[in-house]
């Protein structure tokens, strides 16, 4: 890690010098792959709207935290966001109600209940750093914290990704094939909440979502099959990272909603570049 | 409905020769309702049977059933004609309708087949192995230039080609397939039937086929069977287009249109079993 620092510090350029830019770099070049990684899934799955709501209902997970007196809410934020990623998958199953209105329903109630119980007493101001992120006060124990997440997202996706692609392609077709689909769907929902909670307090849950969204999609515009669609969103996602950081070190801005930005425009230049 | 009686107590009279697939009082209820009752059936090797029945007479969920996807009632059975395993859950293959994919995704024909058989991550790329293996099975289908398309790119006919060829590795015990020929042209129906036909004699297999186009199914099958929540009629297709089904559900006589074409059929020189 020493050597990361080191090679960044090597760097000919101002924000290099920077002990918190060196941070908040390697914390974008593990979240760019992780999120590239997940989204691409995301995307093919129709489970945007879930991931959406995942980043929202943190709020309540934070909420639990503040109740049980924790320093750091993030053990009850993942355990909210587990708990609620297999009550959705349960739901799906057994619910004859669209998958749409379940996860409406569940964000409508995760993200009330969160902000009535912030709110006491009027002290959600103390909280709002939860809706915007902050990457440059990242401490190395975080970005250590990122590494584990990307490995084990990384080992997943080496091991169960042609299952977890296959079961959204068409469940009975799945199925037949002998794939554990539910399983499967409920595992990928954890993984998600998993990490777009981990990323939380450092993207911000305001534009979480796009993150994970707007790379793969803009990769999906020029892809011709699924190894160029996964690959295209890694480096999409990493260049709208850096490019984000470093503009937001220089305009003052928060950095997860300025590397929104610099991927939605490479989404808009995907438009253009569109295979036929 | 004589008709259907009588060739229910000649198939359970009868032992399986050679291997066949047979559901034996099969039923499923869902949500406090009874879907499907009393399903009696034995569908012999390399024979292609049609399933007929008006909507919401049970034949997709009487498929999600068989594979799995639903609980069911009574026993679901294959047995083999002269091996040790008798009487073991058949191996199943099935043809969806679609997918539920939208027509831009970056999914290839290539990628769909990695993903059912392949080890490595198909966004690692593929291994020739598997290049070759589906290209193999591919031009069984005739679709071997289809391998690097796009499945957004592939016309109605084209995709369940590319699906048969799927459901077809491994070589399964019964073919399911659902509604495989809904939006396809004319000769395309045509040519999936050929095509059905020709594999049911080469890999020897049970095949059951729901479709409403009842004309060109009739020139196809061996079979017949008009299911709306059980089996009402059961036979060739000529019994069963001429028996009180057709008539009494869908409200047509059909024994102008389709009996002639079946006449048609029966004057060709057609060999089924050689």
């Amino acid at each position: 890690m020493t050597l990361c620092y080191h090679i960044i510090a090597y760097l000919p350029l101002e924000w290099a010098q920077f002990t918190f830019m060196q941070n908040a770099l390697l914390a974008v070049l593990l979240i760019a792959p992780l999120f590239a990684l997940i989204g691409c899934l995301v995307i093919s799955n129709q489970m945007a709207f879930f991931s959406d709501a995942i980043g929202h209902a943190a709020l309540t997970g934070i909420a639990i935290g503040a109740l049980a007196g924790l320093a750091d809410p993030l053990w009850t934020m993942l355990a909210f966001a587990t708990v609620l990623a297999i009550l959705v998958s349960v739901l799906r199953r057994y619910s004859s109600a669209s998958t749409d209105t379940i996860i409406a329903l569940m964000m409508a109630f995760a993200v009330a209940l969160g902000v009535v119980l912030l709110s006491r007493g009027g002290g959600f101001a103390r909280y709002s750093r939860y809706l915007i992120g902050d990457l440059l006060t990242i401490t190395p124990f975080e970005i250590l914290r990122l590494v584990l997440l990307l490995v084990l997202v990384a080992g997943v996706w080496l091991t169960f990704f042609n299952p977890l692609f296959f079961a959204c392609l068409n469940r009975s077709l799945a199925k037949a094939r002998g794939f554990p689909v539910w399983r499967l769907e409920t595992f990928f929902a954890v993984i998600v909440a998993l990490a777009v909670t981990i990323t939380i307090p450092l993207v911000g849950l305001l534009v979480i979502n796009a993150l994970l969204i707007v790379p793969a999609a803009a990769s999906r515009n020029m892809a011709r099959n699924m190894a160029a669609y996964v690959l295209g969103a890694v480096v999409i996602s990493a260049l709208a990272g850096v490019l984000g950081l470093i503009t937001s070190f220089y305009w003052g801005t928060a950095t997860g909603a300025t590397i929104v930005l610099w991927a939605m425009l490479f989404f808009i230049l995907s438009l253009a570049f569109r295979r036929r | 409905m004589i008709s259907a009686l009588k060739q229910e107590s000649v198939v359970s009279g009868s032992s399986c020769g050679g291997c066949c697939t047979r559901l034996i009082n099969f039923g499923v209820q869902l949500g406090g309702g009874v879907i499907l009752e009393a399903i009696n059936l034995h569908v012999h090797c390399g024979e292609l049977t049609v399933l007929l029945g008006p909507n919401g007479a049970g034949k997709t969920t009487l498929f999600r059933a068989m594979l799995g996807e639903l609980p069911y009632t009574g026993a679901l059975h294959f047995v083999h004609a002269s091996s040790e395993e008798r009487f073991i859950h058949p191996r199943i293959g099935y043809v969806p309708q679609k997918l539920d994919i939208d027509p831009l995704a970056p999914v290839t024909v290539l990628d769909l087949f990695a993903g059912a058989l392949a080890r490595r991550p198909i966004w690692l790329g593929h291994s020739a192995a598997i290049r070759m293996k589906a290209s193999d099975m591919l031009s069984v289908v005739n679709a071997h230039a289809l391998l690097d398309q796009r499945l957004g790119q592939l016309s109605c006919g084209q995709l369940q080609r590319v699906l048969l060829a799927l459901a077809l590795i491994p070589v399964p015990d019964l073919l399911l397939l659902d509604e495989p020929v809904s939006g396809v042209d004319p000769a395309g129906i045509d040519l999936f039937y050929r095509m059905v036909s020709e594999l049911r004699r080469t890999f020897d297999l049970s095949i059951l086929l729901v479709s409403h186009d009842i004309p060109t199914a009739a020139r196809f099958a061996d079979r017949m069977i008009f299911l709306n929540r059980t089996i009402l009629c059961d036979g060739s297709p000529h019994e069963v287009l001429a028996g009180p089904c057709i008539r009494q559900t869908f409200g047509i006589d059909l024994t102008n249109a389709a009996i002639q074409q079946l006449g048609n059929r029966f004057e060709q020189p057609v060999q089924h079993h050689p």
